[in-house]
Order: structure tokens, then sequence, then C-alpha cells
């Protein structure tokens, strides 16, 4: 939304002049203040008691890219089932499951019919993950929008039926996964873009924040409303685009181990070269969590059904109403969040390179931790796609923070992990109080 | 002067609805004439917004017939009652708090650009064009209704009733909430759309607003209708003896 302060004489402090021209929300930057302090934090703990700080090291922040992904990825799906005053437990099990089934299909049916390695393995398993992940979460969405059972209990349900039916359909681990299949998950340099490629793509990122930047104006200019401050733009726009030059040279820092080095000039038949470095520019499951990440925020501003989804979390009555058919809007909500952890089981297992009924466990929870971190009221009504993913990097930071420090047991990162979703409801309740 | 000499603009014509045995309506009729302002009357759960709600769509009618312009129609549904040019003003306004004054004046009806994505350049430009004209003072037009006063809030809901070339307009109780000025406002924009020829339904307590605005005012009481009369004809008191004795006054009881 845009704003209406700049029609009125500028007044308070700078720093609030600053906030109003630029419309960023102060709870975003909170959230970003945040997560740059826990980044600092584990970085110079390690630093300090450790000799060396491993935090900040392109190594490190490439992997925290890979490991935010499939959270962020559901984390998106949940804002909106949020938003619309509803929860969905079941995402953990509906990964472990699909998974089992995508692993079961890649391994055991499809190579006997295709032969190993044929490229529509890939293609079929992918898309069936999706599609089987959309109609868990349709049916239930059925259950929940036309039979008006709370959704808490069907997916507390799914919760259970899902996890179940992973173990029925595999007791056992179903390893190795089709080769191309296995790029999905960013499990190594072969799972990244490259150097070259990430340069050019942030480059275009940098054209297309310009170009919006740009477009906006104009189109608030042919309306008569009042444009923002030219310098305002600038800043946001300028900011934005640093970013992205910064996170891809950040990556392509990351250089190639030499084995893997030796593997790539092997299969050229070449020898390596004295000096070689690859970078590993952007893995592939964050360009598709940022894919993802565009086109929900995309679907959540731009279209009748994001607008739907905000009038039914705020009023679902009213949107009842104006003649919005909320029941078919909560069954397709769902059915998106279902697709979601189809995709988020597809990341999963192509990067343990393994199908396991236990993938998953606990997943639901990080990511309703994740969108409430970035914001989104459980009250409904009110939550952003960026601020979901913001929770699901803090989440994913504390995570790799406390193994990177010596707590890698699995026991303190739940500990620190739900003192930080406890710690950041609280804060947010606190700001709010303050605002009004 | 209403002409009721042709077809009425909307018929009720026998409405009956129930809710787990409660004859919420009981075979009501009423009518409206375009260019009309009908009161409807009656105490707290006699069965006024139920009947209109039938009208509206929120709710479907047990039995009987709603004809429009003399041609029997089906309205299963909100939108059912917006394909017929019905718009509704909710008492509860019908807002949905946590989005701007533009997003719920076109909900359920938003503009979009030709790829289908959602034009709020245009919807705000377009919401400021009516706002200007209903309430000139309304300013907010970026932030969530529910930071908007009482009185903003219904212009918002008024303007999303008559932006849409409304024929039929439903009022459920449009000045409750609202002060003397705006009261007065909304009484001049009652005569501006009675003017232009639409008709309304008006469901109001207040017993000067009906004799000043209304041009019939239909009684209800315990579901059932006690009678229709013509404002001009009657007394305060002769509507309050409808709505608490349920009777009709004796010299027009004939």
């Amino acid at each position: 939304m845009t704003d209406t302060s700049h029609s009125q004489p500028p007044q308070g402090s700078a720093v609030s002049r600053f906030l109003r021209a630029t419309e960023i929300d102060q709870g975003f930057l909170g959230r970003i203040g945040a997560l740059l302090l826990i980044w600092l934090g584990f970085h110079l703990y390690g630093a300090i008691f450790l000799d060396q700080g491993l935090f900040l090291t392109p190594r490190n922040l490439w992997n925290l890219s890979v490991q935010t992904a499939y959270i962020g990825i559901m984390a998106t799906g949940m804002v909106l089932i949020i938003i619309m005053r509803e929860i969905d437990l079941s995402i953990g099990s509906i990964m472990g499951f699909v998974g089992v089934v995508m692993g079961l299909m890649q391994v055991d049916w499809l190579v006997p019919i295709l032969g190993l390695g044929h490229p529509l393995i890939w293609i079929v398993t992918v898309a069936a993950g999706l599609a089987m992940g959309a109609l868990i979460g349709a049916f239930q969405g059925v259950l929940i929008a036309y039979l008006a059972i709370p959704s808490f209990i069907v997916t507390l349900g799914g919760l259970l039926v899902w996890r179940g039916a992973a173990f029925v359909a595999s007791g056992s681990t179903i390893a190795p996964l089709d080769a191309t299949f296995v790029l999905f998950g960013g499990a190594g340099p072969f799972a990244a873009m490259g150097s070259t490629g990430s340069w050019m793509l942030a480059i275009l990122a940098c054209a297309a924040v310009i170009w919006i930047t740009v477009v906006g104006r104009n189109a608030r200019r042919k309306h008569g409303f009042a444009p923002r401050p030219v310098w305002a733009e600038s800043f946001v726009a300028g900011f934005a685009c640093l970013v992205i030059l910064g996170a891809a040279a950040v990556v392509n820092a990351y250089n190639w181990a030499p084995g893997n080095l030796k593997i790539y000039f092997e299969k050229l038949g070449e020898p390596v070269p004295e000096g070689a470095a690859f970078g590993h520019g952007f893995a592939y499951p964050l360009l598709l969590m940022v894919v993802i990440v565009v086109a929900m925020t995309v679907l959540m501003n731009r279209t009748r059904f994001g607008r739907y989804v905000f009038a039914i979390g705020g009023n679902p009555e009213a949107a009842a109403l104006s003649g919005i058919n909320t029941q078919a809007m909560k069954v397709k909500v769902f059915a998106l969040m279902g697709a979601l952890a189809g995709l988020a089981a597809i990341v999963g297992s192509a990067r343990q390179n393994s199908a396991t009924n236990a993938m998953g466990v606990f997943d639901e929870l990080y990511v309703i931790a994740a969108a409430v971190i970035g914001g989104t009221s459980l009250a409904g009504g009110v939550g952003t796609i960026y601020g979901a993913i913001i929770g699901a990097l803090v989440l994913s930071s504390l995570q790799t923070g406390m193994v990177l420090i010596g707590f890698g047991d699995g026991s303190y990162q739940r500990m620190v992990t739900g003192v930080a979703l406890v710690l950041a409801v609280w804060l947010d309740i606190v700001y709010r109080k303050r605002m009004k | 002067m209403v002409d009721r000499t042709g077809t009425p603009l909307v018929e009720l014509r026998d409405i009956s609805i129930a809710f787990g045995g409660i004859k919420a309506v009981d075979h009501v009729t009423v009518d409206l004439y375009p260019g009309e302002v009908v009161g409807l009357l009656g105490h707290n759960g006699a069965g006024k917004s139920t009947l209109i709600k039938c009208l509206s769509g929120a709710y479907q009618k047990d039995s009987g017939h709603i004809l429009i312009n003399g041609q029997e129609v089906e309205i299963n549904d909100p939108r059912d009652a917006r394909a017929q040019n019905i718009e509704t003003i909710y008492q509860t306004l019908a807002l949905a708090d946590n989005v701007d004054a533009a997003s719920n004046l076109f909900l359920g009806r938003e503009l979009v650009n030709k790829w289908g994505f959602l034009d709020d350049a245009q919807m705000e430009a377009e919401t400021r064009k009516i706002m200007g004209r209903l309430n000139p003072n309304f300013k907010k037009f970026n932030v969530p209704v529910s930071a908007l006063s009482g009185g903003q809030r219904q212009s918002v809901a008024i303007a999303r009733a008559v932006y849409f070339n409304a024929k039929i307009l439903i009022m459920d109780e449009p000045t409750a909430a609202l002060g003397p000025h705006e009261t007065q406002m909304v009484a001049e924009l009652i005569q501006e759309l009675k003017a232009q020829g639409l008709g309304i339904f008006l469901i109001e307590h207040d017993i000067h607003n009906v004799m000043k605005l209304c041009d019939r005012a239909s009684v209800m009481k315990n579901g059932q209708l006690v009678g229709t009369v013509d404002v001009k004809e009657v007394t305060d008191d002769d509507i309050l003896g409808m709505i608490i004795l349920g009777k009709k006054p004796a010299h027009l009881a004939a």
C-alpha cells in the first residue's frame, strides 16, 4: 500500500521522516536488525571463544541460503493460511509422505520402465510430487471449508495420517535418487548456477527493481497522486540493488572444493588447470525460493485471489457478503499450501539424496514459527511473504549458528528456537502497543 | 409524490424463513416503487433484517417469491443480488477492517488491468472521486479502515453501495453510529438517490427519521407484517402503536 504522509508538512525526527518518505516498515527494520545481531553474535562468539568466526563466511552464508530455502518455501504458504485465520499442522507429514512416494517412484517404479537417468524420471517425479501435495491439501481444505471441521483438527489428523502413510509406503530409506532430481537440493557445487550466471541474474534482478520503481511512479503520476520523493525511491531501489549484488558477490566468493574441481575436469577429460577457482553462485533451491517468493508476493498484492485472502482474514462475513466464495477460497489456499509442501519435499529429499519417512518431522512447527516471527498475526488478516522469509532466515540462522559454535546437538537448537519464537512475538506485541 | 400505478421495482411476496423451528419471517409481503423510500420498522428480533437479507442474498428464503420489475428472480447469494443491481449497507457495515477504503469499495468487484492484475491506482482514483462527492473531508485513503472513525467507515460502506449504479438500495440502520452532522448528510444522500429514481428499503429505529425520510412504512412484529402505511396519513404515535401493539391504527384498519 501507499501512504498519504507526503501531503502533510514534514514533522518528527529525521529518522521518522526518512522512514515515512521511504515507506519502510519499522517492524521490518526491527526484524532485519535482529537478524544481523544474530549473525554478528554468532560470528563474534566464534571469533572470541573459538579463535575463528565462522558465521559470516561465504561458505556458511551459502549453506544458510540452502537451509532456509525449503522452510521459506512452505512459510510463504503458511502466511496465507494464517492470514485466513486457519492453521496447517500437517505439512511436515505431507512432506514425509510425498517424499517417500517420490523416492519410490524414481528409484523403484520409473527406472525399470524408462532406464537409469532418463530425463523423464525427474520431470514425472516432480510433477507427481506437486500434484500429490496439492491434492492432499485440497482434500483437507474440503473437510475444513465444506464440512466445517476446524483446520486445527483436520490438519492435526493429517499430521498423524500422512506420517503413518509415509511409514506404510516405505519402512526404509530410499537412496540414491535420480541424479538430475538431486540438483533441486543444492547439495554441493553442481546444484548451483556458477558465478557468471549469478552475476548476470543479479544484474537482471537490479534492472527489474529499477523498472518496477519507474512503472510505479508513472502509475501514480497518471492518476494525479503525489509521487514519493525521488531521493526516497532512489534510496530504496539502490539499496535493494546493493543487497542483490552483495548476495551474488558472497555466493560467488564461495569456491568449489578441490575434489569437485577434479571431478569436473575429469569429466571434460582435462587436467585441473593451475590456479583454477570456480565460485558456487546461487544454489538452485535458493533460486526456487526466490521465484516462489516473487510469485506469492504478486499473488497476494496484485491479484483478486490475494485480496480475497486478506478480506476473509479481516472479516469473513463481509467477504461472503461481497460475493466472495469463501469456501472455495479456503480449498484453494490449502491446496496451494499442500503443493508448496510437495515442493519442499522435492528440495528436502534432493538435498539428502534420499527419501526417508522421517523427513519433515517438526517442520510444520518451524514453518508456523517462521511466519509468526515474520509478523503474521495469528488473529488473522495481517502478514507478509517477505516477513515469513526473514522469519525462516532467523530460524535457520539460529540453527546453523548453534552448530558452528559447538552446540550442534538438536536439543539445544530446539530450546533456542523455542525461546526465540516466544521472544519475537513478545517484542512484536510491545512494538504494536507502543505504536498505538 | 411517488407514482405507484406501474409495476413495483421490488416485490417480496409471501416470504417465509425459519431458523431451527422459529419463524423469523412469517409470510411477509412488502413492495417498493422507483423513487420511493420504504421504512421497515419493528422491535429488535421482529424480522426486519432477516427479511431484507433474503433480498440481499445473505439468507435464502424458505418459501415465497421475489419479483424485480415484475419478473420473478432467484437470489441465492450476494452475487445474485448484485447482478440485479441490489446493493446493501449492512448495520455492521461489512467492511474488511484490515484493508483500505478502495479495497473495501471494490471488494468482490476489483478493477483489473489487461493482464488480470489488480489496478490499485485506478481503484484509488475512483474511490477518491466518489468520496469527494459523498464525504469531502475524507482523506485517509491508504490506511486500513480499522483506523477510520465511525462516520468515515459508514461513508465507505455507503460509497460501496452507490458507486455501482444500484437500482435498489437496502440500508440497515445507516445512521445508528453517526453524529448529527453525518446523519444530516445521509438524509441528503437519501433524498438525492430517491430523486434519481432508486428504490430504498430503510431499516430504521428512530421514528423521526422515518417520518422525515420515508414515503411508506412497513411494520413487523414477531416475524409477521403488522401493516404498511403511508407516512403522510399517520402520526408518530400511530406508528409507535403498530410497533408496540402489533395493530394497525383504528382510522386505517378498515
